[in-house]
């Protein structure tokens, strides 16, 4: 198990680096704001998956909630008044 | 910020003459290589987005009242976000794909099903040499994989670069929502309280 160190797995071109995966696993560890907040640099890979998978998922719950309370204010206004709010508020 | 800010300009302005274009597939010129977070972070990127998201939920709503469910609202936001990418990422093209595919899958689906109980096959796993131990950091991966649209057989450096753009997108997304529902929270309360006010004022 040691020893499958071997990359074939992967279908890329050449020979994934430890140290390229560390990179991007360290500028994936700067966007998750729980892993920001507690900035303790010795954060594992797996944490840092482990919090990305959440924190994904967290964003699709929100953006459901969104889009439930959209869905119920669009039918209780009519999109002419919609459309003249935001137009004014994004332009001044 | 303000550099950035002067580099999406351009785009826009373009953006906003020309609302039902496609994905085109060069790069504008003079735009950053970096696609990164400073793209997603822009403000005017957000308020692009709002815009477009407003225009597509009121096309929503036109042939039909009853179609502004919760699910078309949210596929709506995806279909904006997805082309404001430009078809630069992956999830991006897969959620714009995506729909197309959808009705397919659904019909290939219903195939699969009857062949598989008319053989009464056992087989039902995808892969055939299948790894019972698998690290749990390919595990994650795996996870992960199935987040972000699109990305299920892509190596490690490519996911890892897609879900850095694709939660940025996603923390746009939310923003921008958000500050809808706000609006039109405000625009709906102060509908109501004006016609509260008239008929208050005519019996008065």
């Amino acid at each position: 198990m040691s020893s499958r160190r071997s990359r074939s797995r992967q279908s890329g071109a050449s020979r994934i680096s430890d140290d390229q995966i560390a990179d991007l696993v360290s500028r994936l560890q700067q966007l998750i704001p729980e892993i920001r907040n507690r900035r303790s640099d010795k954060v594992s890979a797996s944490k840092v998956l482990q919090e990305t998978c959440n924190y994904i998922r967290s964003l699709h719950r929100e953006v459901d909630d969104l889009s439930d309370r959209l869905s119920e204010l669009l039918e209780s206004t009519d999109s002419d008044s919609a459309q003249a709010a935001i137009i004014r508020s994004l332009l001044m | 910020m303000a550099e950035s800010s002067s580099i999406s300009n351009p785009d826009a302005n373009s953006n906003l003459s020309r609302k039902r274009r496609k994905i085109e597939p060069k790069t504008p010129a003079g735009a950053p290589t970096e696609t990164g977070r400073p793209r997603w972070q822009n403000d005017v990127e957000q308020q692009i987005y709002s815009l477009k998201l407003v225009d597509a939920l009121c096309h929503l709503r036109r042939p039909d009242s009853a179609a502004a469910t919760s699910r078309a609202v949210r596929d709506a936001a995806d279909q904006v976000l997805a082309v404001s990418a430009r078809g630069k990422t992956r999830w991006s093209r897969a959620i714009l794909t995506g729909r197309l595919s959808l009705r397919l899958a659904h019909i290939n689906k219903k195939h699969k099903k009857a062949a598989k109980r008319a053989a009464v096959g056992e087989s039902r796993t995808k892969k055939p040499a299948v790894q019972k131990k698998l690290p749990p950091l390919e595990k994650k991966v795996k996870v992960l994989s199935r987040l972000v649209p699109g990305c299920r057989k892509v190596s490690l450096p490519n996911l890892l670069e897609e879900t850095t753009d694709y939660i940025a997108a996603l923390e746009m997304q939310v923003k921008a929502m958000t500050f809808l529902t706000g609006l039109l929270n405000g625009a709906v309360s102060s509908s109501a309280a004006a016609s509260g006010d008239s008929s208050l004022a005519d019996r008065g």
